[in-house]
């Protein structure tokens, strides 16, 4: 008598066959599904943005409270401002730390600063504006641009070390022991050969932390605070324009709803430009450099 | 021959400046929370994580029910999202075509580089009318005897907030969960067809026992995600202190008490009690982090590119 275990071996062929069948139909289901909120969120956008975006939005400052009409161009021009300052920060920093991590990975202390980089990968956006207030808006006494771009910029140091020790790596070691045969000191060989090398590489990954940060708000809200007018001043208040779309989208006002729904798409057109520049870059230098 | 040049020595030492910033940004961020903390962790010590009181004018703080809220959004964000990524991910992974899968996954990564406070919008003129007007009413009529789907329906609140969160966190945890299964040596696959399972015998047997550390990497990595969500979360959890089991009810997080009240903190004990919650913030992610990156470095054998 043949005792009858049930494993999932058991059951008859058909029944796996049509387990198999079922189960592909439904992680097709789950891909689906996220193509399709895709899909959703992306039109909404692009509709109710559309209806509301005209040369005015581009070039007015925001309306006092209540009235129609105004745009966003403070906002824009200050989030391009908040960048650069963001640039001068993050990019030294990080290249510099991208560069010695390649360079001496062998160094237990390589490691332990890698690690820390993947740990400042994670700690939310909210509390690099909180270290920013703390240490640059109390001293000051004002929330500035200059915080600002300190919160956005501190933020953007561990991506780019990364992106930029991928590449400096992937310099073929060909060239630097050329370099070194021919009798060039070590850090002349990374400055003047390996780094320009890889510059194509660390560019791109410059680009896309700029782009990973142009969307912050949360940084933002008690650093660089918002502004209703043309700011000329890195000591002051500046608008942004994620920032100032958050403000207009819990207003009340329905003209300030589709004001945001227009910065709205500004913000993510700028974040796919940026993003889709440097993936084109990439294509373009290496297919320069394969062809060599 | 180890001889070196002083040049050499004296760029190694400068350049070391670079690494060493970082490290003193992480020690800084830390120190400074805790010294700007001082006046709160004084008067409430360890009880302020488990006062429900959040009181700005007696000016009595704790922060239980914004680790509540987190905790609850985080982990009904986590229930929607991991059967749906880990589903396409396998999609991908297992059964695409490859330019299909390619496409797919350059959709995906645009998921993930769409700002948070654009979800929020959407959130807020999308998603929670037709919370109020569908979702909630049939959720609360259907099974309304479970005391998650009771309560007034204002459309704002945890669930909404949670399933944006699932939105927000869903593309992290496919874009790692399909290296992580990619990475499986094929030997297994192979073994296991050449005993005659099925195709999804194979996946789901097989290669996701042998990616499971990898794949609960990748879910705490989305976790650390999700605590940390500010913008989408705040505009439309509703801003209500209180711990409730009704996903209905607008409720608040450690990161949407930040942002809406940091700048009106009117007194010294109140921006320093803030402060505290944002050093708790602060160490929780941390700590999930880190966790899940050993998770995920145990089974791809180093650290992935993938993982943003």
């Amino acid at each position: 008598m043949k005792e009858i275990i049930h494993t999932s071996f058991e059951r008859t062929r058909f029944q796996r066959a049509m387990w198999d069948r079922a189960m592909v139909f439904i992680v097709l289901l789950c891909a689906i599904a996220i193509l399709l909120i895709l899909f959703i969120i992306l039109t909404h956008l692009f509709i109710q943005g559309m209806a509301s975006l005209n040369l005015d939005f581009f070039t007015h400052l925001p309306k006092p409270v209540g009235e129609n009409g105004g745009g966003m161009a403070n906002a824009i021009a200050g989030s391009f401002t908040l960048l650069g300052l963001a640039v001068l920060v993050g990019v030294p920093i990080g290249l510099g730390a991208g560069v010695y991590l390649s360079e001496y990975a062998h160094l237990k202390f390589a490691q332990v600063v890698r690690f820390m980089a993947d740990v400042m990968n994670g700690i939310p956006s909210i509390v690099y504006g909180i270290f920013a207030y703390i240490v640059c808006v109390l001293p000051m006494k004002s929330f500035s641009a200059l915080s600002g771009g300190f919160a956005l910029g501190i933020m953007m140091i561990p991506m780019i070390s990364r992106t930029s020790e991928q590449f400096v790596r992937m310099v073929p070691s060909q060239l630097r022991e050329a370099a070194l045969a021919l009798g060039i000191p070590k850090w002349r060989v990374i400055v003047d050969i390996v780094v320009p090398s890889a510059l194509a590489g660390i560019t791109t990954g410059i680009m896309v932390s700029l782009a990973r940060v142009a969307g912050e708000t949360a940084p933002l809200l008690f650093t660089a605070f918002g502004n209703r007018f043309w700011q000329h001043s890195l000591t002051q208040p500046i608008a942004a324009l994620p920032l100032q779309v958050f403000t207009y989208a819990i207003a009340p006002y329905d003209d300030w709803h589709r004001q945001a729904w227009a910065g709205a798409i500004v913000l993510i057109l700028m974040v796919l430009l940026i993003n889709g520049w440097a993936q084109y870059y990439v294509m373009c230098r290496s297919r320069w450099s394969a062809g060599k | 021959m180890s001889r070196q040049d002083t040049s050499d020595i004296v760029f190694r030492r400068v350049l070391a400046i670079f690494p060493i910033s970082i490290l003193i940004l992480v020690a800084g961020i830390f120190f400074q929370l805790v010294s700007a903390s001082q006046l709160s962790l004084n008067k409430f010590g360890i009880g302020f994580l488990f006062t429900r009181v959040w009181d700005p004018v007696a000016e009595n703080f704790g922060a239980l029910p914004f680790i509540f809220g987190t905790c609850v959004t985080s982990l009904v964000a986590l229930l929607l999202a991991i059967p749906i990524g880990v589903g396409a991910a396998i999609y991908l992974a297992e059964y695409a075509p490859p330019k299909v899968s390619k496409s797919i996954s350059i959709l995906v990564d645009l998921l993930a580089a769409i700002p948070s406070v654009i979800y929020g919008l959407w959130g807020i003129f999308v998603l929670v009318p037709y919370m109020r007007s569908s979702v909630q009413p049939f959720l609360g009529k259907y099974f309304g005897f479970l005391p998650f789907f009771q309560g007034p329906n204002y459309g704002v609140g945890f669930l909404a907030a949670s399933i944006i969160l699932a939105i927000i966190i869903v593309p992290f945890i496919i874009s790692v969960s399909r290296e992580v299964i990619l990475a499986v040596p094929s030997v297994y696959k192979e073994s296991a067809y050449a005993l005659g399972t099925t195709r999804w015998e194979a996946t789901f047997d097989i290669v996701l026992s042998y990616g499971r550390a990898g794949i609960l990497g990748a879910v705490i990595l989305a976790l650390g995600r999700a605590i940390g969500e500010t913008m989408a979360v705040t505009m439309i959890i509703g801003n209500n202190v209180i711990i409730t089991p009704s996903l209905f009810s607008p409720g608040y997080t450690l990161a949407s008490v930040l942002a809406n009240e940091f700048t009106e903190a009117v007194s010294n004990l109140y921006l320093s009690a803030l402060i505290e919650i944002g050093l708790v913030l602060f160490l929780l992610s941390i700590i999930v982090n880190i966790l899940a990156r050993l998770l995920i470095w145990s089974v791809t054998k180093g650290p992935t590119e993938a993982v943003k």
